[in-house]
């Protein structure tokens, strides 16, 4: 059966080419992968601020959405966590629907290492990569071990991906798991503190020699990337289905800016 | 040696938190309480201030980080500890009582309070029926809670705060600004000003063991005039009527046993039943708390000092039978008062503990204080990116971020989220369930990003592009690419 394609509502709008690298990648393995109209958002946006009764029947779409499908593949770990975790106050605990999408979908990279257990990639990156830790892909997903915790495993998802890239260099910043500061809504709410935050972050990730912050949420990028392109620092970002698919880096002062002048 | 400065007259001393960051709400009247946000602003402007504290409470939580791995049960020891406090929230009423029987059996005075100022009479009651003008105190976050030392100093009472943070931020008549490490928003300099003008010490010292010299030296007159001593408890073992406090300084033990009067202020929630689970949290608090093995002093009390001694033990509520009855929020009874998860929390570190204008600051604070004053306390549970960090320190293992998450639905529920916040999200709500009106929107928005002048876009009334460029918009959306390249080109091949 065919993998279900979830892609959340800012990429479609501002990342096509994180969710093409998604289904080229997933492709690329020999999967057959559809990607079911209709879909927008997961609901994190309302439920994250408190609006349970915005966030019900949003959730409750993408369920609909997804029930038919065996398994599910998101480039997101928040919102993958946010249906894995945190769909539960808007469902019968035991709707058949609801249990089946929950446990059937799955965030990019654990879907690679873990359901088809990826060999090779057949790519090429000749970078020096710094990974962000998205914090909801590492403490809600487990993709790491983070920094913090002694239990199970040391695995990590993404660096064994990025391992498997020719070429690639991978540089770590001294704050393994820290925080960017994105956090949804936090990001104009808690304004200053967010842009310190993800200030913070970027300076590590300069420091380490990195020419690239790589990450499995774009939505954390699009904050640092912001930042990045408002200060003109020497790094750019990308989302890692777009470096697992060996896509040509673009250095920050190339990309043009938000809008027409 | 300078006197201290006339401290503030207060009429109720349990009037509520601090107004202004760090500062006696009675020194400054009633100043309207400003959310975390308007708090945070003022200390993340000092950008070389925010680096030096998130440096500080970083190099603890890396000592922490040091000391969880060193031990390969730590994940056990957080699973069993939190179990531990599953059940005593659970067993509560029967263990306080049983509490109680043994230690009076001890020699012990237990009194029950059910508010602050139940607290602050029963102490100030203790004290006044003995003629006993002068307090010596240890570090507790209860009395803070309390806020009883403005209520007994406006009771002619002077009350000496013996732990060294807690003394600079007292003498600077300010609040602590973190449980652990009271005064951490205050460098060694302000220190060395603080203590010139109080304690008389040379003129720009900043040296810290010039500094803790003098503080030593000037703590330890008041302990020899102390009449009285205050402490904290950390745990409070119901079979045995005992109780431990844990300092780094043994001002706990001098202020416990110099005076004749030991009044220990507990939280209900302080009580563990048995002896042996103590190993559990001796073992977990100080590696949480500060990166150390153990507290240098872990002090029992099985009774008074001696047979001149009285002992008195003030169990509180305050508000926790409360949250004890909230399914949500119970967990967070189990709090061991460590600070780890403040010391690992990214906004903490950067916005200071002042910030969230509460006794107790960051996490934990921001799942405890709505529970008391939801309305004033409304924007602490969003004064958190939800990286979970908090969780994954916590040594009883409290869900802290899933916590604060619930709060937010809670206020939902309250009806108390403002139309700024609602609004939005009614509109997204609108748009996310109708995929036409979704796609239609974004595919203007796009164009309009891209063909308006910037300053539609990047302007005052965008905070998001205060200090961050938008996303550069692309032409088409994926859900077009895939119907223009996948959908229509399957047509066509099929």
């Amino acid at each position: 059966m065919a993998v279900a394609l979830f892609v959340p509502c800012y990429i479609d709008q501002f990342y096509p080419d994180v969710a093409i690298a998604t289904l080229e990648l997933l492709e690329r393995q020999g999967l057959e992968v559809v990607f079911p109209s209709g879909q927008t958002c997961c609901g994190q946006p309302m439920a994250n601020t408190g609006c349970s009764a915005e966030a019900a029947p949003v959730a409750r779409r993408l369920v609909e959405l997804f029930a038919e499908f065996d398994q599910v593949v998101c480039p997101s770990g928040s919102c993958t966590a946010m249906v894995r975790h945190h769909y539960a106050d808007y469902f019968e605990p035991d709707d058949p629907d609801y249990q089946k999408v929950r446990e059937s979908t799955f965030e990019l990279c654990e879907f690679l290492t873990d359901v088809v257990g990826v060999d090779s990639l057949s790519t090429r990156f000749p970078h020096r990569v710094s990974v962000h830790q998205s914090c909801h892909g590492l403490r809600e997903l487990r993709l790491a071990a983070s920094s913090e915790t002694r239990f199970g495993d040391r695995r990590d998802k993404l660096g064994e991906l990025l391992a498997k890239v020719d070429g690639i260099t991978l540089t770590s910043p001294q704050r393994l798991d820290e925080c960017c500061g994105f956090g949804g809504t936090f990001a104009v709410n808690e304004v200053d503190v967010s842009v310190a935050m993800g200030r913070d972050r970027i300076a590590d990730h300069v420091g380490s020699d990195s020419e690239v912050i790589v990450a499995g949420d774009m939505s954390c990028l699009m904050h640092l990337d912001g930042l990045i392109r408002r200060s003109g620092q020497p790094i750019t970002v990308m989302h890692i289905a777009q470096v697992l698919m060996g896509r040509p880096l673009v250095p920050t002062n190339q990309r043009q800016l938000n809008s027409g002048r | 040696m300078p006197t201290l400065m006339p401290l503030p007259v207060v009429s109720n001393g349990a009037a509520g938190d601090a107004n202004r960051p760090g500062e006696h709400a009675a020194d400054n009247g009633p100043v309207p309480h400003r959310d975390h946000p308007s708090m945070a602003h003022d200390f993340v402007a000092n950008v070389e201030r925010t680096h030096w504290h998130d440096g500080a409470l970083w190099f603890v939580r890396n000592k922490r980080d040091a000391q969880a791995s060193a031990i390969p049960e730590w994940e056990y020891l957080r699973e069993t500890a939190g179990a531990i406090k599953t059940e005593a929230i659970a067993r509560l009423p029967e263990l306080l009582e049983q509490f109680e029987a043994n230690a009076k059996k001890l020699g012990v005075v237990v009194h029950w309070a059910i508010d602050a100022d139940e607290h602050n009479r029963i102490v100030l009651d203790i004290l006044q029926s003995r003629g006993i003008m002068r307090l010596v105190k240890s570090k507790s976050m209860l009395t803070e809670e309390c806020h009883l030392n403005a209520f007994l100093e406006a009771r002619g009472i002077e009350v000496i705060d013996t732990d060294l943070g807690e003394r600079i931020v007292q003498l600077r008549r300010e609040t602590p600004s973190h449980i652990v490490l009271p005064a951490i928003h205050i460098k060694k300099e302000e220190v060395g000003e603080t203590f010139h003008q109080h304690l008389g010490t040379e003129a720009g010292a900043s040296d810290p063991q010039y500094l803790t010299e003098a503080a030593r030296g000037h703590l330890r007159g008041k302990f020899l005039r102390g009449e009285a001593g205050l402490t904290g408890v950390n745990f409070a073992i119901a079979e045995t009527g005992g109780f431990v406090v844990c300092t780094n300084e043994g001002n706990a033990d001098l202020g416990a046993v110099l005076p004749q009067i030991h009044i220990a202020s507990m939280g209900m929630e302080k009580i563990i039943p048995r002896l042996e689970d103590l190993s559990v949290f001796t073992r977990l608090l100080a590696r949480s708390a500060t990166g150390q093995p153990i507290t240098t002093y872990t002090s029992h009390f099985h009774g008074p000092r001696d047979s001149e001694g009285e002992l008195h033990v003030v169990i509180v509520d305050n508000g926790r039978t409360a949250l004890r009855q909230s399914k949500t929020f119970r967990a967070a009874l189990g709090c061991i008062r460590c600070g780890a998860c403040m010391n690992t929390c990214p906004v903490f570190r950067r916005s200071g503990g002042h910030s969230y204008g509460a006794t107790v600051p960051g996490p934990i604070g921001s799942v405890l204080n709505p529970a008391s004053d939801d309305v004033r306390h409304q924007s602490l549970p969003y004064a958190c990116s939800l990286c979970g960090s908090c969780t994954d320190v916590c040594p009883v293992k409290i869900p802290l971020h899933h916590q604060l998450l619930a709060w937010r639905k809670e206020f939902g529920k309250r009806g108390l989220l403002k139309i700024g916040k609602t609004l939005p999200m009614k509109a997204a709500s609108h748009l996310f369930r109708h995929p036409w009106l979704f796609q239609t929107v974004g595919r203007w928005g796009r164009a309009a990003m891209r063909s308006l002048p910037r300053i539609a876009f990047v302007n005052r009334f965008n905070v998001w592009s205060r200090d961050r460029e938008l996303p550069t918009p692309p032409s088409q959306s994926f859900s077009s690419w895939y119907r223009q390249n996948r959908e229509e080109k399957n047509g066509r091949d099929q």
